[in-house]
């Protein structure tokens, strides 16, 4: 009995990781996936900063919902993202300045993220705070882990290089940097994902 | 299970949401708003002396209007002389504004430039502060006897391959800084400031 809790607990992880993966199998939050993934380190810090956001705004809202009046839901769910947001600005603005030169201007995209507001109504807002935080985690995970894929096919193709690190001289394939190449690797990546997905 | 959705349970609801927000906004603005100064403090003092010859004494922030926008200039003060300026120059590239800050000798000699800040496209503008090529050519520039700007128009500057946007606007942003301490009085090292 005790093995199935835990097996349910983190099945709560493995979902938002491959069955539920948001920018492969849901295609939610396709604005920043399209945008900061440039290279692989601005892949993974737009990941981790929405799973920041994710994991204690679905706490928050798991908590507060049953005081929530469904009428007003949305706008309190906003607020209460759009301040984890703010937070995060800040952390960042005061301890990462680097991270935060290049990803400033999609931080506080992540306010209208629907991953973010899509698991508040989905899932947090009938859960309990530790499964909300669960699913915040694989959910997050689950988008950072996209975002590093996306942005490092498109560093190793585009500039030649993996995590900043360069090993092929010269220039890449230029289009793989701008938008056009990010929508050509996403879209073959998903193929990929999905056919690897399917056949377990 | 929600409350029920009545006048006031909204409005009680809303204002609580909102007062708690804002609560932990202003605390954590409270604690972040020095360690932000502080690191925006050392950006800028960072980028001023890679711009300029080591070992001066910089100076605080000056006003100077800087190809017709108001910024600010940087003196660089050594054994009571001045050897150079440090100017923030903006124009704008391909993307949105270009700011550099750009370290100037007496007699118009480009010392260096730094981008402090810029919007230029990842992997083409964006070289402008990586590409060594591009913006070593601004070392030791002489400004007032070259021409500062890029090769397809007419002047000394080998542009970005496929970004001839940002380099004309990096260029441009040298071009202004120069010219504007053209204005700025040099009382200490009058020999120098021919």
């Amino acid at each position: 009995m005790k093995e199935d809790k835990i097996m349910t607990k983190l099945q709560l992880i493995t979902k938002g990781l491959i069955k539920d993966n948001p920018t492969f199998v849901l295609l939610l939050g396709m604005c920043p996936t399209l945008a900061t993934t440039t290279s692989a380190v601005n892949g993974l810090s737009m990941g981790l900063a929405t799973l920041f956001v994710l994991v204690l705004s679905n706490m928050a809202i798991s908590a507060i919902a049953p005081a929530v009046p469904d009428k007003v839901h949305i706008p309190v769910y906003i607020v209460v993202i759009a301040t984890f947001v703010t937070v995060l600005q800040f952390l960042m603005q005061a301890f990462t300045p680097g991270i935060y030169a290049t990803l400033g201007l999609f931080i506080p995209l992540i306010v209208v993220n629907c991953i973010v507001l899509g698991r508040a109504e989905a899932f947090a807002n009938k859960n309990g705070i530790f499964d909300s935080a669960l699913d915040g985690i694989g959910v997050g995970l689950g988008f950072t882990c996209s975002l590093t894929v996306i942005g490092l096919v498109r560093e190793i193709l585009g500039s030649g290089s993996a995590f900043s690190f360069k090993f092929i001289p010269g220039d890449g394939i230029l289009a793989f940097v701008m938008a056009p190449g990010a929508f050509l690797v996403l879209g073959y990546l998903m193929v990929l994902f999905n056919k690897i997905a399917k056949k377990q | 299970m929600a409350a029920a959705s009545n006048l006031k349970n909204m409005a009680l609801c809303l204002f609580g949401t909102c007062l708690i927000c804002s609560a932990v906004l202003a605390g954590v603005y409270a604690l972040t708003a020095a360690p932000i100064a502080e690191t925006n403090a050392a950006i800028l003092k960072a980028s001023i002396s890679k711009v300029l010859p080591e070992g001066g004494e910089i100076s605080e922030a000056r006003e100077l209007e800087v190809g017709g926008i108001k910024s600010e200039y940087y003196e660089c003060v050594k054994d009571g002389e001045t050897i150079a300026f440090a100017v923030k120059s903006t124009t704008i590239g391909f993307g949105g504004p270009l700011t550099l800050m750009v370290g100037v000798l007496p007699g118009g000699i480009v010392y260096n430039t730094s981008v402090l800040a810029h919007s230029e496209t990842p992997g083409l503008g964006a070289k402008c502060t990586t590409d060594e090529n591009f913006y070593g050519q601004f070392r030791n520039y002489d400004a007032m006897n070259g021409k500062l700007t890029v090769r397809k128009d007419g002047g000394d500057l080998d542009a970005i391959t496929a970004s001839t946007i940002t380099s004309r606007a990096y260029a441009l942003a040298v071009k202004n800084a120069v010219n504007a301490l053209a204005g700025v009085p040099m009382p200490i090292s009058d020999s120098q400031a021919e």
